[in-house]
């Protein structure tokens, strides 16, 4: 019996900026199916946390319940982090997030956790735009409980169980499109030349940062009638292009081709470059991206990538005008400024 | 780049790094698990079988496994493959049921042995179960070679080499010691369908300085004085000795000195520290019983007065390298140095001598004045007569020696069946899944965190006094199943099967040292090595290169620093990545077609 990982690593782990290795972003050892597409996510979250050089102790992690929302174990142990109830999560990060506006929020949800019972919560995170990456493991179905179709599988698709599924599906990006999230792509599991500098590109994005990452069941929904199986997605896969996360400071060195190439500023100086697979989209358009959502699922194609953002978001903290000090770092005498203050306040309301 | 040819038996033995590096090609893996299981009977037979002197090598093999060990390549220090098979020797059981059964009716065949060393003695092991008549000739007392005459008892006691060494002589083969054979061509005239020499390299080298007459009675060559001692000759020596040297011959003749009354030994060398010949271990052994070593001095006079050596007369000396990185000793201009003594032993080196044998009997003698030696077949120019062990291309160890032994074997073997010595038996190879059900190997696949286990020592007190108490104690039956844990199990190949790959990563992700890669394949091995997710730099190891997946591209390992943990096969939904134990057997004589 083993099932435990060893202490080894490579010995000529490369560093990052802050001297750390990989090693030090992991988490406990999955306890997932072997094969789970969320696997290969909460390895693309610490490929890409290690290449930011992001301080581990300066990063919460949240889910709800779910396959996907256990993941958070395995990656960034070093994190804080915060399991909610089902569907809860988006409220636990915006407290969270309005106490502390310093860390960098990554929310880790599930299809079930986020277009069923979370629906409701999702959409006001959307539409407040929290400063935080939100990312939908996306399987079709409901993982945790066995393999029930999900409000986001495919008319037609059938898991394990065989029966088509009836119901009209929940395009979760399309969904946050229209609520106005700032930063929306999609992506795939399997892909994780794509993933990785997405992840990077969403935690440096200011504002509500989305991505639908379509993450096989292996066990319950990865059979050939399956439209979120390995193999038909894989098959259907298309994107707008790909994705490059220049971090601020560094100079760019890649020749991009003219018409073809969009060029970001991030708030932090980063930057994202976009060569376009698909010269119809317009980044800074919610209606393109929603049309070509459209366009490519009536090919039978799912269209992955960089959708849509808006480089000059504001974020919660700035539409409310917040205290630029974190809450949590307030002292007494911020926070209870006394009966004077009370009754100054007071007095202007009369 | 090509995929890999994974039917080619040597990939997976390759990545048996301690196999592979033996000379022997021990099941090392395969004989660790055993002693973690206290089958010590068992794993002692795994040695026997391939290296013959399995007591004696765990106390004194030169161990090129150990230097090839993966775990040095992930830790500090490799497992201590060496002292654990001494543990499998020191505990084994009764095993007279387990020996191979000595044909009564003779085959007809009569080979001559010259020398009676771990060569010979292999030879012997080899063909006597075959039906063959073998007479050893050994100008010693009894058999064993450089091992019983040079070996100090501290290191190996005489005991443990006598049971290996009768075992063998126990089979019938005809012994005739304290027969120096002085005549290859007397050998040959008595019509012998073999000769196998296995006479070592018994020519110690001797330094010739100012003085060096005049000194002559204080001046010793280290190997005639070690073997005086062993056969004691000699029982005791001045109190203030200089070794010249810093082989392991050096540190023998050291040690040994201290024990025959030796207060204050020396060893000095012209070599920096760091370069000296011998091995670690056996300077620091030396450096634990109060024996200084100087080195970066050349000798230069051994210095008599009243016709007594009385001191020797050193140069100081540093090394210089040129572009090619080649050394000369360069003088330091500062004052010679003196060091007082009573005795010298020069151990600066051995070599070959054959003045016995003839050179008008059909055998070539090429560079350096050894005879010409077939490095597969051990075959000399003379069809009928074969060379092993030191005699066949120099001073080397043990190990080497019962290597060259097992090859001969088969050569003369083949030669007395009348077929061509060419014909190389291929080894025998299985390899088995190990897998016994969900997270569940037949091997023990957690990988342990333990360092190095340190083998126990005698107190210095006692060793010190007894120039035949055994110094090291040998670990425990519970260190050495700790020490055993910290083997990798790297005879559990990995083992894929493209069709089954779906490409979801798993194995990639959870493999600890980063060993696996899903890459497109399209360029020539030294770039591919550096487009892995860590760069294969460590060209010594192969990479191992699947046919291409669904998607066009191909699984990629480097094997370099594989824990053999079996978390990709764990992981794996398929079973694309299975675990499978190789069982790697060199072939010996009479085992082939
Ligand atoms: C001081 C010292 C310490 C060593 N320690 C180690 C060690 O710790 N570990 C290790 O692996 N190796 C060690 N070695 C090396 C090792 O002993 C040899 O490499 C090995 O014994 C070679 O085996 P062999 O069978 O070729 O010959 P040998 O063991 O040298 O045996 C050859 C035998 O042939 C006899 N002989 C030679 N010529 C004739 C003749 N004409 N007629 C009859 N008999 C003859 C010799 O007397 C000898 O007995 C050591 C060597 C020395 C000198
Ligand atoms: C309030 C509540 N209702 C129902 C459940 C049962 N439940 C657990 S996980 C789950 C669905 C999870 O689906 P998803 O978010 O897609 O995660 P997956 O396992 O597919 O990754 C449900 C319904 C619960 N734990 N809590
Ligand atoms: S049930 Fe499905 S989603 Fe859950 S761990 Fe297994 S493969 Fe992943
Ligand atoms: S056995 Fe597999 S997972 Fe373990 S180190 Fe080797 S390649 Fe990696
Ligand atoms: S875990 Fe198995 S199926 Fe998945 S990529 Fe590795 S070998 Fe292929
Ligand atoms: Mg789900």
């Amino acid at each position: 019996m083993t099932y435990i990982r060893p202490a080894f690593r490579h010995p000529e782990l490369p560093r990052n900026e802050l001297g750390f290795t990989r090693k030090d972003y992991e988490g406990a050892i999955s306890t997932l199916c072997a094969g789970c597409g969320h696997d290969s996510i909460s390895a693309a979250i610490v490929q890409a946390c290690f290449e930011l050089s992001i301080a581990p102790h300066k990063v919460a992690k949240l889910s709800g319940i779910g396959c996907s929302s256990k993941t958070p174990t395995y990656f960034l142990g070093n994190s804080h982090g915060f399991n909610s109830v089902h569907g809860r999560m988006p409220s636990v990060a915006t407290g969270a997030n309005l106490a502390n506006r310093d860390l960098i929020y990554v929310g880790v949800s599930g299809d079930g956790d986020t277009a069923s019972i979370g629906m409701g919560q999702f959409t006001h995170a959307v539409r407040r735009n929290l400063n935080m990456m939100y990312v939908v493991e996306n399987n079709g179905c409901y993982g945790l409980t066995k393999g029930q179709d999900s409000a986001t599988a495919d008319i037609g698709s059938a898991s394990k169980k065989g029966e088509p599924n009836h119901f009209e599906p929940i395009d979760l990006a399309s969904v946050a499109l229209q609520l106005g999230a700032t930063f929306v792509a999609r992506s795939f599991s399997g892909d994780r030349q794509q993933l990785v500098p997405l992840i990077k590109a969403a935690i440096s994005h200011r504002g509500f940062a989305f991505i639908d990452v379509i993450s096989p069941c292996v066990t319950f929904n990865n059979n050939p009638k399956s439209t979120k199986g390995y193999e038909h997605v894989r098959d259907h896969l298309a994107a707008t292009g790909t994705v490059d996360y220049v971090p601020f400071k560094q100079e760019i060195s890649t020749e991009y081709e003219q018409g073809q190439s969009k060029e970001v500023t991030l708030h932090d100086g980063s930057v994202v470059h976009l060569h376009k697979a698909d010269p119809e989209l317009d980044l800074n358009s919610r209606r393109s991206a929603l049309r070509l959502i459209k366009d490519y699922k009536a090919k039978d194609q799912i269209l992955t990538g960089l959708l849509f953002m808006d480089e000059k978001s504001q974020d919660l903290h700035e539409i409310l005008g917040t205290s630029k000090t974190p809450l949590r770092d307030l002292g007494e005498a911020e926070l209870c400024p006394g009966q004077k203050v009370l009754d100054k306040l007071n007095e202007s309301l009369r | 780049m090509k995929a890999t040819n994974t039917r080619d038996p040597e990939y997976f033995h390759k990545v048996v790094d301690c196999q592979y590096a033996c000379p022997a090609h021990t099941p090392v893996p395969e004989y660790i698990r055993l002693i973690a299981a206290q089958r010590y009977t068992d794993a002692y037979m795994i040695n026997w079988e391939s290296n013959v002197f399995p007591g004696v090598l765990g106390r004194t093999c030169d161990r090129p496994c150990e230097p090839a060990c993966r775990r040095g390549r992930i830790e500090e220090e490799p497992v201590a493959i060496c002292r654990l098979k001494r543990v499998a020797a020191d505990n084994k059981g009764d095993i007279s049921d387990r020996m191979p059964i000595i044909p009564k009716k003779k085959n007809g065949k009569r080979i001559a042995l010259i020398g009676g060393g771990p060569a010979s003695l292999t030879v012997a092991r080899d063909l006597m179960p075959l039906g063959y008549s073998v007479d050893l000739y050994d100008d010693q007392r009894a058999g064993g070679g450089f091992m019983r005459s040079q070996i100090p008892a501290f290191r190996l006691p005489e005991e443990v080499l006598n049971d290996e060494v009768d075992r063998i002589l126990d089979m019938g083969v005809l012994t005739h010691f304290n027969h120096y054979v002085d005549s290859l061509k007397a050998v040959l005239d008595k019509n012998y369908d073999a000769v196998f020499v296995g006479s070592g390299a018994p020519r110690g080298r001797d330094l010739d300085l100012p003085g060096r007459q005049a000194a002559d009675a204080n001046v010793h060559i280290g190997i005639d004085w070690l073997s005086s001692v062993a056969f004691e000759h000699v029982e005791n020596i001045g109190k203030k000795v200089i070794v010249l040297g810093g082989g392991n011959t050096a540190m023998d003749c050291c040690r040994t000195a201290r024990r025959l009354g030796g207060d204050e030994v020396k060893v000095i060398v012209r070599s920096p520290f760091e370069e000296m010949k011998a091995s670690p271990w056996e300077k620091e052994d030396a450096a634990h019983e109060g024996i200084p070593i100087l080195d970066n001095h050349v000798p230069q006079e051994f210095i008599v007065e009243d016709g007594r050596l009385v001191a020797m007369r050193f140069d100081r000396v540093k090394a210089v390298y040129d572009s090619n990185g080649k050394r000369s000793l360069v003088s330091t201009g500062e004052d010679p140095v003196i060091v007082p003594c009573d005795d010298v032993l020069v151990a600066i080196g051995q070599e070959n001598s054959f003045p016995w044998i003839e050179r008008d009997v059909g055998l070539e003698f090429g560079k350096w004045d050894m005879p010409v030696v077939d490095e597969i077949t051990f075959q000399s120019t003379n069809p009928s007569v074969f060379f092993g062990g030191d005699a066949a291309f120099g001073p080397q160890n043990v190990i080497t020696a019962v290597a060259h032994g097992h090859q001969a074997a088969i050569s003369i073997d083949l030669h007395c069946q009348g077929e061509l010595v060419t014909k190389r038996p291929p080894p025998g190879v299985t390899l088995v899944s190990q897998k016994m059900g969900i997270h569940e190997w037949s091997y023990d696949s957690q990988v342990e965190n333990d360092q190095r286990y340190q083998v126990p020592q005698a107190e210095l007190e006692f060793t010190l006094s007894n120039r035949k108490l055994e110094v090291e104690l040998g670990y425990d039956a519970m260190t050495a199943f700790q020490e055993a844990q910290r083997c990798l199990n790297c005879d559990a190949q990995t083992v894929f099967t493209e069709k089954l790959c779906i490409e979801c990563d798993a194995c990639v992700d959870i493999c600890p040292t980063d060993c696996l890669s899903i890459i497109v394949n399209n360029s020539e091995e030294a770039e591919l090595r550096q487009t892995l997710k860590m760069p294969a730099n460590n060209t010594e190891q192969d990479i191992y290169v699947s046919e291409n997946l669904r998607t066009g591209r191909a699984m990629i390992k480097d094997e370099n620093v594989c824990l053999h943990c079996g978390l990709c096969a764990e992981r794996c939904p398929t079973a694309a990545w299975d675990m499978q134990k190789l069982y790697y057997s060199v072939t010996k004589a009479g085992q082939c077609g």
